[in-house]
């Protein structure tokens, strides 16, 4: 409940000072806000656009949410992704098969792709306590580089250099059903994929002793390894679960809204996955709707563009406004405290009970 | 062969210096206690706010350019000391996760700039008509070896980014003010009991770091880039761990940039250097990155790292 | 009357706790004046208080006669008063020197003179025998030297009052000696000190006057010259305390532990236990004496499999577990209540259901095929919570983080003793509890023992150590000095043999 209105608190701080922006450009706030969330909702297709957008934002936020509940800041999910989209990309592009197994193929491509590449970071952490925010940083930035030289090595299309060939439909997540019923949307079964993700997640995280073993890692090594849970092997599961749904991510992304990779660029979705995962309190239904919700920011920023002279950054600026009040939730923390407490204790003059009566002993 | 290596010293030499002073800044904002992730975002604004500045008087004052460049700078490192207090009140009075309020100072920086310039220029990016012009070191330079090496090609910023971290080594080493720093960065309480306002010392070093780390986005700019384009490239983050890879130590940090700054530009070249055009250049690329993560490695066991960096200090906590 | 300090009719409220209640105590000048009371009636508060961490709802605080308000610990300092924290405030990569001079640098031309600095400490180090090295590095030298550099500290800034804060909680029983002596010389040159502890003893060593606190409440202050042991435990309890713990005699079955010449490395990779050897048997409480950091923790960790061991054998009722993994040592019988709860005790943010099955999750009823059974763990923690009386606001359900120390602990406690392990290893069961859970956690550790069950009980209260154990191995310096019948020795013996003295006046 609390997380919920320090989430929607940080929503509303975040579209204020979106607006505050456009204001001092000389922009008209509401028209920009109209025409933002029209151009993301105005009609099935949009909708449809919408929904496609937020589907890798999914995938990336779940990633982060699910190795911060293990203790883990994984700010690497932008080369996961990257790795494992690269990875699908390269068996859709050399594998000739019937689509459903091709398809299987590319998930697990995918998944095995961004594992890979967060198996290292765990490992290092596990094993030599380095601390994952650096190596996934760098991790990132060999992913870049890798992409950079392999792809135009590779995969090289035609003409352009900076990206590879075009993946045939039948190697994408491209779903007519999906698209016909969204009035001709981009949307795919990359949805399909990001749903079963956040049940699945959901299961682990609250359900398995799975997750109980993470969580205890997460909450306190300490204890985890007095307990006899292997802390070490935790860490590099977290990770390789972590890593794995960021790389169907860069499925979702690449071989789903896109239909092929490109170099020279950390896709801005893994950034935006921590964002997800903060505004969404690490819980994967708290996820779902926050990477929906980003995902109509910048599915409408193009149309609000075309209508007006804002810039389409603005959707970026909402959304790092956002994760900054998200990141200083104690300031509404302790001003909901304030307002509860007082609340209480007027409630309390009434009555005229005078102490605590029972549970909280001073410790 | 010597003239090649003539040739890439005085580069090499100026792309390490905005890597340099960044991660100086990063410095001292762990040896207070904050961690910092937010250089790249930092680097950021100084290269707008600089970008901004000079090109606007470059176009007013067509005939004081270098005047100019060096506003600019000015006033890229106060925008830097300014945007850095959101990072410092967040981490050090709301007690924030400092890895989240670092990303956010990332995104903030990276959103936000691109945002206001293109609603300045349309496109996006700002580009400068002069950047700084390189000279070569009356009389030092027509020293042998050392002086085509070193005293060519050089930039004012460089003597001056070298000159800042002898300072920054000195006031750390013998300064009150940097014991006090040093004390906030490693036991917080018993700076706290010992009278030092650890709140206070805190601010004071993300906010050098906010000036640093944007001096150095605005030297990127001119000296090698000359235009702002809404990115440093992952510079910051390279600072940072050339900060590890220092060991939290300027004259460490001097090393651990110099090295990245010779291997970014072997990278870079390596099409034109006999030596090195076997060695594919994806090599070359990754080098800096992956010699970090076997750095981190090697750290692992003896880590200088500041104790308390990355923790809330509360001085409630006995 | 002279007094420098006066704490006059303090009043502290923190939300839902008063924990200062019209409290009174007065220093007088070159005296040591011993503030007794349990853990929690309020020492640490009033203190803070005076050393202007917090500051009182009521009452006043006058120093040398006059009424003064003390904002923060600076202005304590200005005020001559100084305090050496139970946990130490020291950087441990500094130098002396730089920890005493921090905060209070001395300069020339703007950079540290150090070398000043250094004279100075000699000196003074000197003028009050302290004997500290101000060059040698923190991290180098012992916990007793440590506490002489806090002293240093504040001696440094011209302190006249001086508080010091269970200062003998961390020494041998010759260190304790040698500060004892060190207090007796300070007040000779004019300095006054308030100690707060709840050891006895050392009041009656060394202190004139005595203020005793309960809940929050001044009991009275007394001349300790003239005030028995007895009558002092009395005021801080509010009741007779008997200080023995009622138990029959040990009826010593077949041997459950047995550890043999057993090396085990500390954190800085020297032996932090060395070559040791104990057999612990079924029926039997031993108990481990020694001050803290002489190889305790080594042991523990060695037997839980926390820290590996570096030569030697553990056995388990005869098998070899020396490579064993912690769960498998857990399933093979030994539970531990680890030292530092809220370290390794608790996952303070799972509720108390969920920290009730930390070792048992992953078995049946409470999982099965990798899924958590709710309403299992739900009855088997409140089985737990109701037969140890455990309190809290929302039973099962409650954040662990909620509930206070005391209820902490016996929710650890009924955690390890449902295991029903044949081996349960006590480390410091009763630190920071009241005198009420300290009888409760000793009456259930002998219960244990009285099912056929072997317990290893560490402690660094003496006194615990001799009451509740049956035979007492003593450690020091990583090394076993000697093993004695609980019933067949006394405190000097103990000391001695803590101090590395063997069991007949070998060294």
């Amino acid at each position: 409940m609390r997380n919920l209105i320090i989430s929607l608190c940080a929503v509303l701080f975040g579209l204020i000072g979106g607006a505050v922006l456009m204001a001092a450009t000389g922009h008209d706030p509401l028209q920009g806000y109209k025409y933002l969330f029209e151009g993301g909702l105005k009609n099935s297709s949009r909708f449809g656009d919408t929904l496609a957008t937020g589907t890798p934002l999914v995938f990336t936020g779940l990633s982060v949410a699910f190795a911060f509940r293990t203790g883990l800041f994984n700010i690497g999910a932008a080369g996961q992704m990257l790795f494992g989209g690269f990875c699908a990309t390269v068996i859709g592009l050399n594998v000739d098969t019937a689509r459903p197994l091709l398809l299987l193929m590319m998930i697990v491509a995918a998944m095995l792709g961004g594992a890979v590449w967060a198996f290292i970071p765990g490992l290092l952490k596990a094993r030599f306590n380095v601390h994952e925010v650096v190596s996934t940083i760098m991790m990132n930035w060999i992913a870049y580089w890798t992409i950079y030289y392999a792809v135009p090595a590779y995969l090289k299309a035609e003409s352009v250099e900076t990206e590879s060939r075009l993946l045939p439909d039948k190697a994408t997540l491209k779903s007519a059903f999906l698209s016909d019923l969204f009035g001709g949307s981009y949307l795919n079964m990359g949805l399909y994929i990001a749903v079963i993700a956040v049940i699945v997640i959901a299961f682990i995280i609250n359900k398995t002793t799975l997750g109980y073993e993470l969580k205890a890692v997460g909450y306190n090594r300490h204890s985890a390894e007095y307990a006899g849970i292997r802390v070490n092997r935790s860490i590099i599961t977290s990770m390789l679960i972590s890593g794995a749904l960021a790389g169907l991510g860069g499925l979702a992304q690449f071989a789903g809204n896109g239909a092929n990779i490109q170099i020279g660029v950390l896709p801005t979705q893994g950034y935006d996955g921590i964002a997800v995962a903060l505004l969404g309190a690490n819980s994967p239904i708290g996820v779902l709707i926050s990477a929906l919700f980003f995902g109509l920011l910048y599915s409408g920023r193009g149309f609000m563009n075309a209508m007006t002279e804002i810039p389409p950054e603005i959707a970026d600026s909402i959304i790092a406004i956002i994760i900054y009040f998200a990141a200083t939730s104690v300031l509404m923390d302790r001003l909901i405290t304030r307002i509860v407490s007082r609340r209480r204790a007027s409630a309390k003059a009434g009555t005229g009970t005078g102490g605590p009566v029972s549970g909280k002993e001073k410790a | 062969m010597w003239t090649t290596i003539e040739q890439i010293f005085p580069y090499a030499i100026m792309f390490t210096i905005p890597l340099l002073i960044t991660a100086l800044g990063g410095l001292f904002s762990e040896r207070s206690g904050v961690v910092n992730i937010g250089l790249e975002g930092l680097m950021v604004m100084g290269s707008f706010i600089g970008a901004l500045t000079i090109s606007k008087l470059q176009t007013a004052w067509p005939t004081h350019t270098v005047v100019a460049i060096w506003i600019g700078l000015l006033t890229a490192l106060v925008a830097g000391v300014l945007f850095s207090l959101l990072h410092a009140f967040a981490s050090v009075h709301l007690s924030a996760n400092q890895v989240i309020s670092g990303t956010a100072i990332n995104m903030i920086a990276g959103a936000i700039t691109v945002f206001l310039s293109r609603n300045i220029t349309g496109s996006g990016n700002i580009r400068l008509t002069n950047g700084f012009q390189p000279f070569n070191v009356p009389w030092l330079s027509d020293i042998p070896i050392i002086g085509p090496l070193v005293f060519t090609k050089t930039y004012w910023t460089t003597w001056l980014i070298l000159l800042v971290v002898l300072l920054s080594a000195f006031v750390l080493k013998k300064t009150p003010f940097g014991l006090r720093l040093r004390a906030c960065g490693e036991y917080p309480q018993a700076a706290e009991a010992a009278g030092v306002n650890v709140r206070r010392m805190r601010y004071i070093g993300v906010m050098i770091s906010g000036a640093f780390a944007s001096l150095g986005g605005a030297i990127l700019l001119v000296t090698i880039a000359g235009e702002f384009t809404g990115t440093v490239a992952g510079l910051g983050f390279l600072s940072l761990a050339a900060l590890i890879f220092g060991q939290w130590r300027p004259l460490g940090i001097l090393a651990a940039t110099l090295f990245f700054g010779f291997a970014s530009t072997f990278a870079n070249v390596s099409q034109v250097i006999p030596a090195l055009q076997h060695i594919p250049p994806v090599i070359l690329q990754l080098f800096p990155y992956v010699v970090t993560l076997i750095a981190l490695v090697i750290f692992s066991k003896s880590s200088q790292a500041p104790k308390a960096a990355g923790e809330v200090f509360d001085s409630g906590k006995r | 009357m002279d007094f420098v300090v006066e704490m006059l009719n303090i009043r502290k409220e923190f939300p839902g706790v008063v924990a200062n209640d019209d409290i009174t105590l007065q220093l007088r000048r070159g005296e040591i004046h011993a503030l007794l009371g349990e853990n929690g009636a309020g020492k640490s508060t009033l203190m803070s208080i005076l050393f202007g961490m917090y500051q009182p709802d009521k009452g006043s605080i006058k120093i040398n006669g006059e009424t003064v308000r003390i904002a923060n610990p600076n202005v304590a300092n200005n005020h001559g008063i100084g305090m050496v924290h139970q946990h130490f405030k020291l950087v441990s990569n500094f130098t002396v020197t730089e920890n005493i001079i921090l905060g209070n640098e001395l300069t020339r031309f703007g950079t540290l003179n150090i070398q000043g600095a250094a004279r100075k400490i000699e000196e003074l180090s000197k003028h009050y025998g302290l004997n500290v090295d101000p060059h040698a590095k923190i991290e180098d030298i012992s916990v007793g030297m440590q506490q002489r550099v806090e002293i240093l500290k504040m001696l440094y800034r011209d302190a006249e009052v001086l508080i010091l804060d269970e200062p003998s909680a961390v020494l041998t029983p010759k260190e304790i000696e040698e500060l004892i002596k060190i207090m007796l010389n300070l007040v000779k040159e004019g300095k006054s000190i308030i100690v707060i502890t709840h050891k006895l003893k050392e009041i009656k060593a060394a202190a004139d006057r005595c203020t005793v606190i309960r809940r929050g409440k001044t009991i009275g202050t007394v001349d300790v010259k003239t005030t028995s042991e007895a009558r002092m435990a009395e005021m801080m309890v509010g009741r007779d305390v008997t200080f023995t713990v009622a138990k029959a005699g040990s009826n010593p079955g077949e041997v459950i532990l047995k550890l043999d010449d057993l090396t085990v490395m500390n954190n800085k990779n020297v032996a932090g236990l060395k070559r040791f050897s104990l057999d612990v048997r079924a029926g039997e409480i031993v108990g481990i004496a020694g001050v803290e950091g002489n190889g305790q923790s080594e042991l523990v960790e060695a037997i839980t499999g926390l820290r590996k061991a570096e030569s030697g054998n553990i056995f388990l009722e005869g098998k070899d577990i020396t490579r064993d993994s912690i769960r498998s040592r857990i399933d093979k019988g030994i539970a531990h209540i680890p030292e530092d709860r809220q370290k390794r005790g608790l996952v303070l943010d799972y509720s108390l259901e969920d920290n009730m099955i930390l070792e048992v999750y992953n078995r049946e009823p409470f999982s099965k095929r990798g899924i958590l059974n709710r309403s299992a763990i739900r009855k088997y923690a409140s089985d737990i919570l109701s037969s140890f009386d455990v309190r809290s606001g929302r039973g099962p359900l409650s954040l662990s983080r909620s509930l206070s120390g005391g209820n902490q602990q016996k929710a650890i406690i009924g955690r390890e003793i449902e295991l029903n392990p044949s081996l349960l290893i006590a480390v410091q069961p009763t630190r920071g509890l009241d005198v009420g859970s300290i009888e409760y956690i000793h009456k259930r550790l002998i219960e244990h023992r009285d099912k056929g069950k072997a317990v290893l009980l560490i402690s660094l209260e003496l006194d615990e150590v001799l009451n509740v154990s049956d035979r007492i191995a003593v450690v020091n310096n990583g090394e076993l000095i000697g093993v004695v019948e609980a019933a067949e020795t006394n405190e000097q013996e103990i000391g001695l043999m803590m101090a590395g003295v063997g069991k007949g006046g070998e060294q």
